[in-house]
């Protein structure tokens, strides 16, 4: 076993977010690998969250297939997660208010707390430090360094003092010393190398890695999930020298970071799908006037306000696509938490090189989830390069030239407050001086010029950028591609079909524009069969691939729930595609079982849950169906059934019982 | 205070001249603005004259300063990122009504109630003229034109009301024909320390046959020369905001002095961003990764 997934389910406002946080700092503190990703909704009290925190001894890239011990903090989690933990895992939960009450798998440990009990002699504590108890119960199950977990606990609650430190580890005391007197640990076996790697996530590495490039202002409007670079902007602004604006909306968002840029400060901005469609004007007017500008585009479901706390890839065409006319733009996908870092970097010195907008384009996945990160991959000294400036201008040399036409198409850049160089941007067309050609002095031959000028700056960046490489075996019978922050998942998936016979490596793009076209030809035609898996419903990637390169993959995984992929989700879908099995979009049985949550929810009560579900002949209604009990929760007993489409997903009917 | 240095007016001269009609008010404003530039003792190098789209959005272009001639709308949340970025810069704010008070209205009210130090210049003419002649947000009522051919039917939006209500700290109107007048009002709104709103007539000559420099001329009279009135009393400012119709003040209808945003942005302790040191601290960049252990 090298590695465990931990659950923890609840409400929101139940602290999942800090029980998780305690748990993979004590790991990633003893020296193991943590991976975590909330899964939550758009409500701040109530609903359902489910964190899943992995912890391993080698790197963990996703957060795994497989849950091996449930911490419940109410009776729905219970219910929805309690028959997913593996054997010889384990379910944790207040034996006060909570019972396992659905058939769960054999040999896992049930651990009912009697949490009134136990924590009595400690005095009144607050309703949140029941997730406490349970977490010192599951330390020791997991054999986790009870010591460790103190220190992270220590720092955790240092701001509110010796007591509130001492009573919350006396709690998680109380539930490691239950655990120890009744049970035995799973079984898990760590080596505890005691190196200590930060644990932070896509939109914390991205902001420390803008912080380290330079960037000296900030402006967004708050949006899931980009807020999270907003907030930590904002906390450290005065410590970084960032001027951190919150701006009305988004056209201001984009259109004072463009400002900020062409005064002469690294300027970013970052938002997601919807607010970046307001600022697509603005990406072309930093084309126009040749501005540096660092945007960030963190992909959530969509289209339209979509499900705006869930994850996707489906935001490529409208990168690309942003704003009218032609102007050079790059395009970046960071791979992981560590890239983020790495991409902010890099964009900043592209956006000043090439003086265009740099998109980075992330997702809720990697901007949301924390991951544990090698120490030494962040630097300080990160390499800068502002590109050509101007820093005065000879009087003799006539008027100064911000646009002039060279062979590479940069124009040697000033800024504002700079004697004699003094000029207008203007997004209207220009000629060399930046006097306009668009009015009354039309003029097709400083167009058509000045338009290959801005182009040039296109292919001279595409050199600047590594090209795609595949990563794995040459022997391949099939090569999975992806691009931006799928590359972990998919290298899992790679792991798990090349252990069970099926030749595969992986081909994964980071930088989408400009394009390693004649690169990526050359390796697709080497490859057998290609599979492209993305986030998405229409497959936007792999149509940019067959304009890009004229390769048609022959398959597509697609995913468009709004939950990340799993490992074996992957390998089971190629695994059928090579076997020749059709793949299916029907309704799962647990997906029927959501179905009917959604039901329950909607027209029912939460004295209800699902509970049999059946696959049963349609009857004239076309398609087979999903026949769904529905039970009450407190005995059991059945009140009614829901019949829902296996194909379709229609939900047909509801017959109480009578 | 530190002592202004007036610069001769054609320090400002632009490399270009205008291609506005033939009698456009924007002729007015342009001279005022250079003058108002000039005698605040900005170096052409220090100032950035930001405008969006429209004929009066074309107004950096003849000057010799810095310049944005940006996205329809966008003049002054493009400023506020160039302020902010160098706050040793005079940023000045040209524009149409279209462009400020129609598709760019958002952006005036939030930077007028953050109080930036920005000087804004509206070329309100009523009406859409580099389009030919369509309603403006400022068109009066019952006005024909080519997109309200039965005349508007929508109330015009009051400048100077809204931006007393919204917290700008200097809010004036002037008058192309009374370009000496309108230099004197440009000049404080630069000086001033806060956002400034210089609303101006500056009549279309060609699509707009109402509002004309004879209807303005009839109808115009100056606060300053309005004995008792007192532009530091934002309740005698509201009234006189409302009067139109036979007279219509010009002059400086508001002054008030209160902290700008950027007097309260901890990062300008250490002066302007682009003077700044570039590269982060690295006991601080340590910090900022130690933080997630």
């Amino acid at each position: 076993m090298s590695d465990v997934v931990v659950g923890i389910g609840g409400a929101a406002g139940d602290g999942i977010d800090k029980s998780g946080d305690t748990l993979a700092k004590t790991a990633a503190r003893s020296g193991l690998y943590a991976y975590a990703f909330n899964s939550y909704q758009s409500v701040i009290r109530g609903g359902h969250i489910w964190l899943r925190l992995r912890m391993g001894q080698e790197k963990v890239q996703s957060p795994g297939d497989h849950t091996h011990a449930l911490i419940a903090l109410n009776q729905d989690s219970i219910e929805r997660h309690a028959p997913e933990i593996e054997s010889g895992g384990a379910i944790l939960f207040n034996a006060d208010k909570l019972k396992v009450n659905i058939p769960i798998r054999d040999n896992v440990l049930t651990v009912p707390l009697p949490i009134g009990e136990l924590t009595k002699p400690l005095g009144a504590i607050q309703p949140v430090m029941q997730n406490t108890v349970a977490l010192g119960a599951l330390i020791f199950l997991l054999d986790l360094d009870f010591d460790v977990a103190t220190s992270v606990l220590a720092d955790t609650f240092a701001h509110k003092g010796q007591g509130v430190i001492d009573q919350n580890v006396g709690v998680a005391k109380v539930g490691y010393n239950y655990a120890r007197e009744r049970f035995v640990p799973l079984g898990y076996k760590w080596n505890f190398t005691r190196k200590r790697r930060p644990f932070l996530t896509g939109n914390e590495a991205l902001s420390i890695g803008a912080v380290a490039a330079g960037c000296k202002f900030y402006s967004a409007y708050p949006m899931t999930p980009a807020s999270g670079i907003l907030t930590w902007m904002a906390e450290h602004s005065e410590r970084c020298g960032v001027v951190v604006k919150q701006m009305e909306d988004e056209l201001a968002v984009a259109n004072a970071a463009i400002g900020a840029g062409y005064a002469g400060v690294r300027s970013m901005c970052g938002t997601s799908g919807g607010g970046f469609a307001l600022m697509t004007e603005a990406i072309g007017m930093a084309g126009m006037l040749e501005a540096p500008v660092v945007i960030v585009e963190v992909q959530r479901g969509g289209p339209s306000t979509g499900i705006p706390t869930k994850t996707e890839q489906a935001d490529l065409n409208q990168v690309y696509g942003a704003s009218q006319g032609d102007f050079p733009r790059i395009i970046i996908a960071p791979k992981d938490i560590r890239d983020c870092f790495d991409t902010a970097v890099e964009a900043f010195n592209l956006a000043e090189k090439y003086q265009c907008p740099v998109i980075i384009i992330t997702d809720l996945l990697l901007s949301e989830h924390p991951e544990t990160v090698e120490p030494e991959y962040f630097s300080a000294e990160v390499p800068i390069d502002r590109g050509e400036m101007v820093s005065g201008w000879k009087s003799g040399n006539g008027t100064f030239k911000r646009y002039a036409f060279t062979k590479s198409g940069i124009s040697p850049r000033t800024i504002p407050g700079t004697a004699d160089t003094l000029y207008v941007a203007a997004t209207d067309d220009h000629d060399e001086e930046g006097v306009l050609i668009s009015d009354v002095f039309c003029n097709s031959a400083v167009r058509r010029k000045i338009s290959e000028k801005r182009m040039k700056k296109m292919s001279l960046a595409l050199r600047d950028l590594p090209a795609p490489k595949i990563e794995g075996r040459a022997d391949a019978d099939v090569t999975l591609i992806g691009w931006g922050s799928t590359e972990g998942v998919i290298r899992e998936a790679v792991q798990q079909l090349n252990a069970s016979g099926i030749r595969t490596n992986q081909l994964h793009f980071k930088y989408l524009l400009p394009f390693h076209g004649k690169e990526s030809t050359a390796i697709l035609k080497g490859t057998k069969r290609t599979i492209c898996v993305e986030m998405n419903a229409t497959g936007q990637f792999a149509r940019h691939l067959r304009a890009e390169t004229g390769h048609a993959v022959s398959e597509q995984i697609l995913k468009y729930d709004g939950e990340p992929f799993e490992p074996a989700q992957i390998a089971a879908q190629v695994r059928a595609i090579v076997e020749g099995k059709p793949r299916s979009l029907d309704v799962t049985e647990s997906e029927a079982r959501e179905i009917a949550y959604h039901y329950v929810r909607v027209h029912l009560n939460d004295e209800f849950r699902p509970g049999r579900v059946q696959k049963a002949a349609g009857n004239g209604l076309g398609e087979a169906i999903w026949k769904i009990d529905v039970v009450t929760r407190e005995g059991g007993e059945k009140r009614g059934e829901l019949r829902v489409g296996v194909e379709t997903g229609s939900t047909y009917s509801w017959q109480p019982v009578r | 205070m530190a002592t202004v240095v007036e610069l001769p007016i054609h320090s400002f001269e632009g490399l270009v001249d205008p291609d506005w009609c033939p009698g456009c008010g924007d002729f007015g404003v342009l001279k005022s603005v250079k003058m108002a530039a000039a005698k605040a003792g900005v170096a052409p190098k220090d100032l950035v004259i930001v405008s969006g789209i429209g004929c009066s959005s074309n107004l950096p272009g003849y000057v010799h300063a810095y310049g944005v001639h940006s996205l329809h709308g966008r003049s002054v949340a493009v400023a506020t990122g160039i302020k902010l970025a160098n706050t040793s810069l005079k940023v000045v704010i040209t524009g149409g009504d279209g462009d400020g008070y129609g598709i760019g209205i958002g952006h005036f009210i939030h930077a007028m109630r953050r109080n930036l130090d920005l000087t804004y210049v509206v070329m309100d003419n009523q009406i859409y003229g580099l389009t030919t002649g369509q309603a403006s947000p400022t068109t009066m009522k019952d006005q024909r034109t080519k997109s309200t051919p039965h005349g508007n039917v929508e109330l015009p939006i009051n400048p100077l009301a809204l931006a007393l209500v919204s917290g700008a700290t200097y809010v004036a109107r002037g008058f192309s024909g009374e370009p000496n007048h309108m230099a004197d009002l440009i000049a404080g709104g630069i000086q001033h320390k806060g956002f400034a709103l210089i609303d101006v007539f500056s009549p279309c000559v060609t699509y707009n046959k109402v509002n004309t420099y004879p209807y303005f001329k009839k109808r115009v009279y100056k606060l300053e020369e309005d004995n008792g009135y007192d532009s530091s009393s934002m309740g005698v400012a509201m009234e006189r905001s409302q009067e139109w119709g036979d007279r219509i003040p010009i002059g400086l209808l508001y002054k008030d002095d209160q902290p700008t945003y950027e007097d309260s942005e901890r990062v300008f302790k250490k002066g302007p961003l682009t003077q700044q040191p570039l590269r982060a601290d690295k006991a601080v960049f340590q910090s900022l990764i130690d933080e997630n252990l």
